[in-house]
């Protein structure tokens, strides 16, 4: 195989989570625990019944909608480090309009809502674009900005104007017409029928990137501004446009959490799925498919982890799996060598 | 007693022996059983055709590249570099063809960087200082040790190149197209520096396209084509009348092999370049006369500003009549890059007009502009004119892409898209005839056929055209030229932008040529000389010059 086969960008990540599997259970042998009854526990965790498979499907679909919101970015050149802060956005508008929806019926009332955070996810991220189009501000620095904006103002609202209740700051539910009705129900668990958006979307942004003038011109200034402004294409309005299709993705995520899952916009509703997103988007390699599945791998060592606790192996070892994977993918070029050359020393 | 090596006799003492290297990559087979014998002292050339396995050889030499078969002997002892540092340890030095820099450090920081010269635990500067000033005075290569690269000629960059490798202990300098980025001036420049250094004992390995400066420098010619050497010559054998300049032979290479290895002396322009593309070449092109039509773009008083905010055009105007071929002459760095990019819409027009079509376009966008019919090959193709991410099927609609039939509603149609492809590389013999290569792995000349291709195909009424040649082969610029004059007979309005002269010369009806941002003034090819032109380039205006 070439370094530069295309075989790669799927043997690369799927080398790198067995890699990391071993890695760690050195960890773990050294925490003087058992790998295999670990590693077990973990399985058992994430997919040992349905409604462990039911939590793995609820966790992978804000990472699949972030991943893909980062990834989007990455394919046109823009490093959005902001989907934090435009999944806040996109669930807490979404909170606001969805609460005031009780007369409008579900056919109307689920999309409206929707929509409405993909806007608010879209306009959150397009201020980042505008500056840097207009003034050259980077957007990394912009939207880290705008993440501690939101986060903020988010829990003013659920301290103050929006607050319900005592304990953690949650806004009231949002009207019954706007929830998403769930795919199954297993015991207290529904499990949302985000997925199939996310998985919609991802298929959505396949389409888009591969097939499309715009797909065409968003790749193109993503891999060579100064030629694709040669070709007629507006760098300033594709960073702009990038920005907002990528917001709107990570709008959508936080929108799908408080119609499928919370119901309601909690302080800590996104609780880092948008900054999850990038190492998302690392794993899958910026490809549609690719996220899905490493989105779904990451929810799925999440859930297990909880499980993986109670054989006495701190849940923590799971950091350092998607630490490792994350090296390992980022750090492609040396995996392919290594891999090469193993092979060449063999024949 | 010569040296025997691997079972070979030798007749002479030789820095460098490559045998039977073989190099093969994807789907290429780029060096095929290559003979390379450079005597010790000598100045031998390697010549071939764009992709004909050239600077794949070198960077064998040079340790970038490991050769699949064959060996290589630095003077007399077989060797394996697993890396360039391993080369640069057996004295061997190699200035690229794209310089490897730091742009924002002094001259003496950029050579001793890596190797740095100290004291104590420090960098001493001094020290550092005056060890390339030492190298500098030995070798005539002037610089100035404390200007920044940024600020300094590319011709002084190059003698910065030489001396960093001169730093290191080189005795065999490899020079990749050391002549491409020169004015004529500056390579006749660098023709005394390498005579210098060749009689202080230095060997040098000179590649190169441009059979003149062949003819003039090198001793010994190998001719590479198709990866094969097709001829290893004497050049003082080839042109007597250059003989006592300075020559040996030539390998002449050809997609990977060498094709030619002809004593120099014994052989012509002519015969290299036959065994370089396999067929002769007509060196100049034949121009038919032609009454140009009316004015269809006007460039009124201009006023233009460089990246650093500095005024770069200076009330330039110029019209171009369709059917004329306006060329643009001038040493690089007067002005032409922020002109060209102000009239295609790229850079921002400070005062002045451009009228196009009949219509001021001054402001307009790229893509207005080329809605309208202008058509841009750009300078720098690997910068601005090729996406080398995207296969050639995309980069040959970049400019039209969003245009019917490439995309109907938004959506891309991949139908004319391959079939527009598959037309362009037939029409324009695009190699290898795979239009789903990326753009990037296709040879230079290649990279300039698709762009030629796609601004061709545009159909445009007026064309900027940038240095359509540099960096290419003989049969290449034949190609390029031919098409430009195609494009002349079809009524096509061109303003040519280059630095090669005889460019400029063979193919313009009228030629300007630019100093500092101004036109220094109008003559034509067939009522001035090179020395008038050449010294217009040099500041002088046409009066003084025609006085």
């Amino acid at each position: 195989m070439r370094p530069d086969s295309r075989i790669w960008s799927f043997v690369v990540p799927i080398a790198a989570v067995i890699l990391a599997l071993m890695i760690a259970s050195i960890v773990i042998l050294l925490i003087g625990k058992n790998p295999v009854v670990a590693y077990e526990a973990l399985i058992k965790g994430a997919f040992g019944g349905r409604q462990a498979i039911a939590d793995t499907i609820i966790k992978t679909t804000p990472l699949i909608l972030t991943g893909l919101a980062v990834g989007f970015g990455f394919r046109a050149g823009v490093f959005n480090i902001g989907a934090e802060g435009q999944m806040i956005m996109g669930a807490l508008i979404a909170t606001v309009v969805g609460i005031n929806l009780g007369g409008v019926p579900p056919v109307i009332a689920i999309p409206v809502t929707m929509l409405i955070g993909m806007l608010a996810g879209a306009g959150w991220a397009a201020i980042a674009g505008y500056l840097k189009a207009k003034t050259g501000a980077h957007e990394v620095v912009s939207t880290i900005m705008l993440n501690w904006i939101a986060t903020y103002l988010s829990s003013y609202m659920v301290t103050e104007p929006l607050a319900v209740g005592s304990g953690t700051p949650k806004s009231p539910e949002i009207a019954e017409s706007a929830k998403l009705p769930p795919l199954l129900t297993i015991g207290a668990t529904e499990m949302t029928s985000g997925i199939i958006i996310a998985i919609v979307a991802a298929i959505i942004m396949y389409i888009i990137l591969e097939k499309t003038t715009t797909g065409y011109e968003v790749k193109a200034a993503g891999f060579n501004p100064y030629a694709a402004e040669y070709g007629g294409i507006s760098i300033s309005k594709n960073i702009t446009m990038s920005m907002a299709i990528s917001g709107a993705l990570a709008g959508l995520a936080g929108a799908l959490e408080v119609m499928g899952v919370h119901h309601r916009f909690l302080g800590t509703l996104s609780g880092g799925k948008g900054f999850d997103g990038i190492s998302v988007a690392l794993i899958g390699q910026n490809h549609p498919i690719g996220i899905m599945f490493a989105a779904f791998l990451m929810a799925s060592l999440r859930t297990g982890s909880n499980e993986m606790q109670f054989v006495g192996v701190p849940k923590h070892i799971i950091m350092i799996i998607q630490g490792i994977v994350i090296f390992l993918v980022a750090a492609d070029r040396i995996v392919r060598t290594i891999l090469i050359r193993k092979k060449k020393v063999r024949s | 007693m010569p040296p025997s090596l691997g079972g070979i006799e030798l007749d002479k003492e030789y820095a460098v022996v490559m045998k039977g290297i073989t190099k093969r990559f994807p789907g290429v087979l780029a060096n095929d059983h290559v003979d390379l014998f450079v005597e010790k002292g000598e100045i031998h050339a390697i010549v071939g055709e764009n992709g004909a396995g050239k600077t794949t050889l070198m960077n064998q030499l040079y340790g970038l590249l490991h050769p699949d078969e064959g060996e290589i002997y630095v003077f007399g002892k077989k060797v394996h570099f697993k890396g360039p540092r391993e080369a640069i340890e057996h004295g061997i030095g190699m200035v690229h063809q794209h310089f490897m820099l730091v742009d924002n450090l002094t001259v003496a920081e950029n050579v001793v960087l890596g190797s740095e010269t100290k004291k104590g635990f420090l960098f001493d500067l001094n020290e550092a200082r005056k060890v390339v000033k030492d190298l500098s005075e030995k070798y005539g290569l002037l610089v100035d040790v404390d200007a920044k690269i940024e600020d300094i000629p590319v011709g002084m960059q190059q003698r910065v190149e030489i001396i960093k490798t001169l730093y290191r202990g080189a005795e065999i300098l490899i020079l990749d197209e050391p002549t491409a980025v020169l004015t004529p001036q500056e390579a006749e420049e660098l023709f005394e520096i390498l005579r210098r250094l060749k009689k202080s004992g230095k060997t040098i390995i000179f590649i190169s396209h441009k059979l003149n400066e062949v003819m003039e420098i090198s001793d010994n010619v190998t001719v590479m084509r198709l990866g094969k050497v097709t001829g290893r010559l004497k050049t003082s054998e080839t042109n007597p009348k250059e003989i006592a300049r300075l020559t040996d032979n030539v390998t002449v290479m050809r997609l990977g092999k060498v094709t030619g290895r002809l004593k120099t002396s014994e052989t012509n322009p002519k015969e290299i370049a036959r065994l370089m593309v396999g067929r002769d070449v007509v060196l100049r092109v034949e121009k038919e006369s032609k009454e140009p039509g009316d004015v269809v773009f006007e460039v009124k008083d201009l006023w233009v500003k460089d990246n650093r905010g500095l005024d770069a055009v200076k009330g330039v105007s110029l019209k171009v009549r369709r059917g004329e071929i306006v060329g643009i002459a001038g040493v690089a760095g007067n002005g032409q890059t922020e002109l060209v990019e102000a009239i295609t819409g790229l850079r921002k027009v400070e005062k002045g007009k451009i009228i196009f079509d009949g219509i001021d376009v001054t402001g307009f966008s790229p893509r207005e502009l080329r809605d309208m019919g202008m058509a841009h090959i750009p300078e720098d193709r690997l910068k601005y004119g090729l996406i080398v991410e995207y296969p050639a099927y995309y980069n040959l609609i970049l400019g039209r892409h969003h245009r019917f039939p490439f995309s109907e509603s938004n959506f891309l149609n991949k139908r004319f898209i391959l079939k527009n492809a598959e037309d362009l590389f037939e029409e324009f013999d695009i190699r290898p005839r795979k239009p789903e290569m990326l753009g990037g792995n296709f040879s230079g000349g290649n990279q300039q056929k698709i762009v030629v291709a796609r601004e061709l195909s545009h159909e445009p009424k007026f064309m900027v055209i940038s240095q359509p040649t540099r960096g290419l082969d003989v049969g290449a610029i034949e190609f390029i030229h031919k098409t430009i004059l195609r494009m002349r007979a079809r009524n096509v309005g061109i303003l040519l932008i280059s630095m090669e002269l005889e460019e400029i010369f063979s193919l313009s009806d009228r030629i300007l040529v630019i100093y500092e941002g101004e036109i220094m003034g109008e003559t034509r090819p067939e009522e001035t000389t090179f020395e008038k032109v050449g010294l217009m380039m040099a500041g002088h205006r046409l009066e003084e010059v025609e006085r």
